[in-house]
């Protein structure tokens, strides 16, 4: 990282400010702390896709024959637990929340700068006992823990996951709390809630989402490892516990969870096609109250998980109903987001491509959710790959493609470099193509009937199977160039300049890198977000450099 | 080559055809929204491209159009959800009369029982062109009992008793697979459903079998001692079983509760757990001495008193001819050779009862 | 010490004045606060599941409660929240010595809320009342001792989380002592006290409703 600044950047940045291990280590300055948490959820991406593979290539063919049905169970189990808990959850609010919210509100840092490198250091110890119980034999319980399997059967380390789970849970609370008083307390004088750009308001929601849910896993989670150690009966139906009674508390936070990854997606292609297409987005109070209403309704459609678990038929019937209500606000959202195209002066870079690839396979992951959501088709679906296909069409083609697609919109303001459009657009392409050969045919084996969490299986799903193990390894290709590249744009990558993509908002009106408490002068705004027709008119600050000061 | 790439499963019951027509229509509504907004997406692209379009045109927003797609997807998840929960209604009421099948999952088996007698491990027999409800519990972890032909799944939990039911249409092989991750084997929690000819069916029932599943529960019920106390005359410690299952049972909080399968279970292995009014909490448990079968075994008896093709037996002293079905036999005849009751009242003394 | 040298050295670079500072970390805690809701929210959801499952068997358990021990613990963080108030009402005027002997006070009483609970766990352990393989309940009324280790297993869960809490709240404290001690706080600056002290109330909150529903509601009910 060092050598960046030395090589273009005169200008002192957050980069360039000190240098050495220990200034890393212990910064207060949250940019520091956001590109901490995205090397540290780089590795567990990487240790995630490699369990991922490896399941990929033994549903190769229908016999378990590349793996021991219990290194099977191992490695779906782990790849949950490191994909969700290590990389999808803090993957955009702990690196792009924690980054871009103190610029985008015009502050110098998030409200409590030590809270926030507590929750690294949290994240971290948390991350710790989960690789401990990896190495020390894995997790066998799936990353749901359900009980009485995680607390009385398996033969696996589940405390030390456990109690990792328990606790990267305080850091995604820390981070959340720092986020909603930053928004709350910390914004530059004029920029008023309905100026807040949507990347804010989605993480605003998501945020809320963190600090609600959280806690209940955490206690929920206590109560599944003092069950396990002391056998204390709370889940176990031998003492008249109730195993269901698990799934509802860890579903209250697992549910809204999901929201927790695609709200921040959400916020990210906001920013993106505001900027790509030169307008303001069209609804803009829709789309900031959308993600407020999905935070609000995700909290009401937990045991939608659990219609075939044993609930009743009228609960079931209501929870149902609720998941329909919670479809709308996301509906809206993606009708907005084709409305700002319309009229727009449309580019194709990189993070744009990842937008388009975001609309279409997350509309996709979203209407296959109302099946899921209808309880009379989910009865048949559910705990197949139909649901692993819809999960991933969310998780992946949503959140991971506008991980992506912040990463290349936002990198040249945390490095000051260019990537090389040429490679950035061929991987975009690679993970379009790949990422829908691995998962559209998991719909076609769910409603064939195919189990999830299977390790052999019967003869006529391979072809199926085979396709899909064959669109994980291109996709594996198109996840792994931008590793490449990027890392390889911090040697030799053009200067980007402070504003490359000419775009709005207060982080954008910095240099890049930004200067360690990001603006030199405190900026008093004076515009609506998304003033792109400000900044494109016949002599408007196109092509500002350094910082603008209003007022 | 379509035996090697299906694209959709066998249709087997009743159940399939209202499923697989939503499912349809599902499909249809999916593909009609993801068509609009990708030729949406791609028309503006191309059409607004800065090339062609190098200055853009500021909008706002439009509150008329918010509320049509807002409505509109609000109306059609509506249709989607009555639907569907039409199809979830018939899912879930087994119709009146159905025949029974227990089931027992286990780590990693599936350990069927059938009215007539029969038990079969991971291959179920059922006929074609009946009503077939199962009742499922687990000796272990959760399981899920999933027949993609028959478009069913139910978790089967420990401790407690969960249903499903269908009604097969073509005889016929098909994929019992669990469904809820249950450890090492899983995925080997596989087996089979026969579906055969009604004729067939009720010839394979009837052959080699040595006895129903209630008249082996009534052997349990002779040999655990139960019918020391729940006399058919009323004058056993416990209450009379004759005509409790299906029925209303006033319980000594004040709450009244049906006599279902779980019921009886829980009154099996956790007596204290819901006392009938007017007795005291006497009756040992029998948590961790009946098997899962046996529970089921007796749960079908008692069930068996409740619509009366059972009766309480004689007292214990006199031998159990094990015929079934048992001759209705007077009532009043069972208290007389009772040895053991000490005290006649329904509220005796609270000493532990009496075990054999 | 004139009020803009402490204001330049307890005012983070981020805030624009310690007002700012002040009500940005009140805000904060507040938020903090409501997660440890959802926190108990759950262990308290649990309870009311179970307590309407197994009534009988809450009624039982709820009787061997040590109904003394739970009220003199209640009394105890009762005062205990009177002399926090007190050193925050200190120390917004000043008043060291007066701030530290309030804190030590709440200390003291804390740890006299330990004290107190460990003599009851100390108790039921005797009685064979912890869950697990030799838990063992006899007691009048209809209910299953299973069912009564749940109701059991809760009360620990509850009330250790509870203890957990009392610790932290305790560890807090001796912090508070020792910065009060090098005179770090002012009349200008003393979020820290203040903060504290929302935890500790918070804290003593849970209390006001763990004793209730493990100690009171159905002591009297006849089983």
């Amino acid at each position: 990282m060092e050598t960046i600044s030395h090589t273009s950047q005169a200008k002192p940045n957050y980069l360039n400010a000190d240098y050495g291990l220990k200034s890393w280590l212990l910064t207060t300055d949250h940019k520091r702390i956001g590109i901490l948490y995205l090397i540290s959820i780089s590795v567990f991406f990487v240790l995630g896709g490699f369990f991922a593979m490896l399941i990929r290539l033994e549903l190769l063919t229908p016999a378990g024959d590349l793996v021991l049905a219990d290194t099977y169970n191992k490695l779906f189990t782990m790849h949950g637990v490191v994909m969700i808990f290590l990389f999808l959850l803090p993957a955009i609010p702990s690196v792009f929340g924690n980054f871009l919210v103190p610029m985008m509100v015009g502050a110098k840092d998030l409200a409590f700068p030590k809270l926030n490198l507590a929750s690294w250091y949290i994240f971290m110890i948390g991350a710790g006992f989960i690789m401990y119980s990896v190495i020390t034999g894995g997790l066998d319980t799936g990353w749901t823990f359900y009980t009485p399997y995680s607390t009385t059967y398996s033969n696996s380390n589940v405390v030390a996951a456990a109690l990792g789970v328990f606790i990267t849970g305080f850091s995604s609370i820390f981070t959340g709390l720092n986020i909603i008083v930053t928004v709350h307390r910390m914004r530059a004088p004029g920029l008023t809630w309905r100026r807040l750009p949507l990347f804010i308001w989605a993480h605003y929601a998501t945020s809320v989402i963190m600090v609600l849910g959280t806690p209940v896993l955490a206690v929920t989670i206590v109560l599944v490892a003092l069950e396990r150690l002391f056998h204390f009966g709370i889940f176990d139906a031998r003492y008249g516990g109730d195993p269901l009674l698990f799934q509802h508390l860890f579903w209250f936070y697992s549910h809204p969870a999901v929201y927790i990854m695609i709200l921040p997606a959400m916020g990210v292609i906001s920013e993106c096609i505001a900027c790509f297409s030169r307008k303001r987005v069209f609804g803009y109070d829709f789309v900031a109250m959308s993600s407020i209403a999905i935070a609000v309704l995700g909290f009401l459609v937990w045991a939608h998980h659990m219609y075939v678990a044993g609930i009743s038929t009228y609960a079931a019937l209501i929870f149902s109903l609720l998941t329909f209500f919670v479809a709308i606000p996301s509906a809206v959202k993606v009708f907005n987001w084709t409305a700002t195209l319309y009229k727009g002066s449309i580019t194709f870079e990189t993070p744009m491509l990842y937008v388009f690839a975001f609309i279409g396979l997350f509309t996709i992951g979203g209407l296959t959710g109302v099946f899921l959501a209808a309880v009379g088709i989910d009865l048949h679906v559910t705990d197949t790959y139909f649901v692993v296909a819809h999960f991933h069409y969310v998780m992946v083609g949503g959140t991971v493609t506008a991980f992506l697609a912040a990463l290349h919109f936002w990198w040249p303001k945390m490095t000051g470099k260019m990537y090389p459009e040429n490679f950035s657009k061929a991987s975009a392409l690679l993970v379009f193509i790949g990422f829908n050969l691995t998962f559209f045919p998991q719909f076609l084996l769910g409603y064939l009937g195919m189990p999830r969490r299977y390790h052999a299986y019967p003869a006529e799903f391979q072809v199926l199977n085979v396709l899909s193990t064959a669109g994980a390894s291109i996709l594996a290709v198109g996840f792994l160039m931008p590793m490449i590249y990027l890392a390889w744009s911090l040697q030799y990558g053009k200067d980007a300049g402070d504003n490359p993509w000419h775009a709005a908002g207060l982080e954008w009106k910095t240099s890049s890198p930004p200067p360690t408490f990001n603006f030199d002068e405190t900026p008093t705004v004076t515009w609506e977000a998304y003033n792109y027709d400000e900044i494109d008119a016949p002599g408007g600050p196109t092509h500002n450099k350094g910082v603008e000061v209003a007022g | 080559m379509w035996e090697h790439l299906p694209l959709f499963p066998a249709r087997a019951s009743t159940m399939a055809g209202h499923v697989d027509a939503l499912y349809f229509a599902l499909v249809a509504i999916a593909a009609f929204f993801t068509f609009l907004v990708s030729a949406l997406i791609l028309f503006f692209a191309i059409r607004y491209r800065k090339a062609r379009n190098p200055h853009a045109t500021q909008i706002h927003g439009s509150t008329a159009l918010e509320l049509l797609w807002t409505g509109i997807p609000l109306g059609i998840v509506m249709m989607i959800f009555v639907w569907s929960a039409v199809i979830f209604f018939m899912q879930t009421r087994p119709p009146k009369g159905a025949m029974e099948v227990y089931l027992v999952g286990k780590q990693w088996m599936w350990k069927f029982q059938h009215t007539e007698g029969q038990r079969e491990i991971n291959e179920l027999h059922v006929p074609a062109g009946r009503d077939v409800r199962m009742v499922m519990t687990s000796q272990d972890v959760i399981h899920s009992f999933y027949v993609p032909a028959f478009r069913i799944k139910a978790d089967v939990l420990p401790g407690r008793y969960t249903s499903t039911w269908f009604h097969a249409t073509t005889p016929g092989h098909y994929h019992l697979f669990c469904a809820e991750y249950c450890g090492t084997q899983h995925s080997g929690m596989i087996g089979e459903i026969v579906v055969m000819d009604p004729v067939e069916y009720d010839k394979w029932a009837a052959s080699g079998v040595d006895g129903s599943l209630a008249s082996a529960g009534e052997k349990s019920f002779q040999h655990y001692g139960c019918s020391m106390c729940h006399r058919a005359d009323n004058a056993g410690r416990g209450p009379n079983l004759t005509s409790v299952f299906g029925h209303q049972v006033l319980l000594d909080d004040g709450r009244t509760i049906t006599a279902d399968e779980s019921y009886i279970r829980e009154s099996i292995l956790n007596p204290g757990a819901k006392i009938v009014s007017g007795f005291k909490n006497i009756m040992p448990t029998f948590e961790g001495q009946l098997s899962e079968d046996e529970v089921i075994g007796l749960v079908a008896y008692i069930k068996a008193l409740g619509n009366g093709t059972a009766n309480l037996p004689l007292p214990v002293s006199e031998p159990n001819s094990g015929a079934y079905p048992v001759a209705p036999k007077p009532e009043g005849s069972a208290a007389k050779s009772d040895k053991t009751a000490t005290t006649p009242e329904k509220n005796g003394a609270a000493k532990p009862a009496a075990r054999q | 010490m004139p009020d803009n040298q402490v204001a330049t050295q307890d005012l983070k670079h981020h805030f624009a004045d310690l007002e700012h500072q002040k009500a940005t970390s009140t805000f904060g805690m507040w938020i903090f606060l409501i997660t440890e809701i959802m926190f108990f929210g759950g262990a308290f959801a649990a309870y009311l599941v179970y307590r309407l499952y197994y009534f009988n068997a809450w009624v039982a358990g709820s009787q061997t409660m040590e109904i003394k021990l739970g009220a003199i613990n209640t009394v105890v963080l009762i005062c205990s929240s009177l002399t926090m108030v007190l050193s925050v009402h200190f120390a917004k005027l000043g008043k060291r010595k007066l701030t530290a002997i309030c804190l030590l006070l709440t200390l003291l009483l804390g740890c006299t809320f330990l004290g107190v609970k460990a003599v009851e766990y100390h108790g039921h352990w005797m009685h064979h009342e912890v869950p697990g393989p030799n838990f063992h309940f006899e007691h009048e009324g209809n209910y299953d001792p299973h069912q009564v280790m749940i109701f059991f297993s809760l009360y620990f869960a509850m009330t250790g989380l509870h203890a957990l809490h009392m610790i932290i709240g305790a560890g807090l404290l001796i912090w508070l002592l020792i910065f009060n001690a090098r005179g770090r706080f002012t009349p200008e600056y003393n979020t820290p006290v203040e903060m504290v002290g929302l935890y500790w109330h918070f804290v003593d909150l849970v209390w006001i409703y763990l004793f209730p529903l493990l100690y009171l509601i159905s002591h009297s009910h006849n089983g």
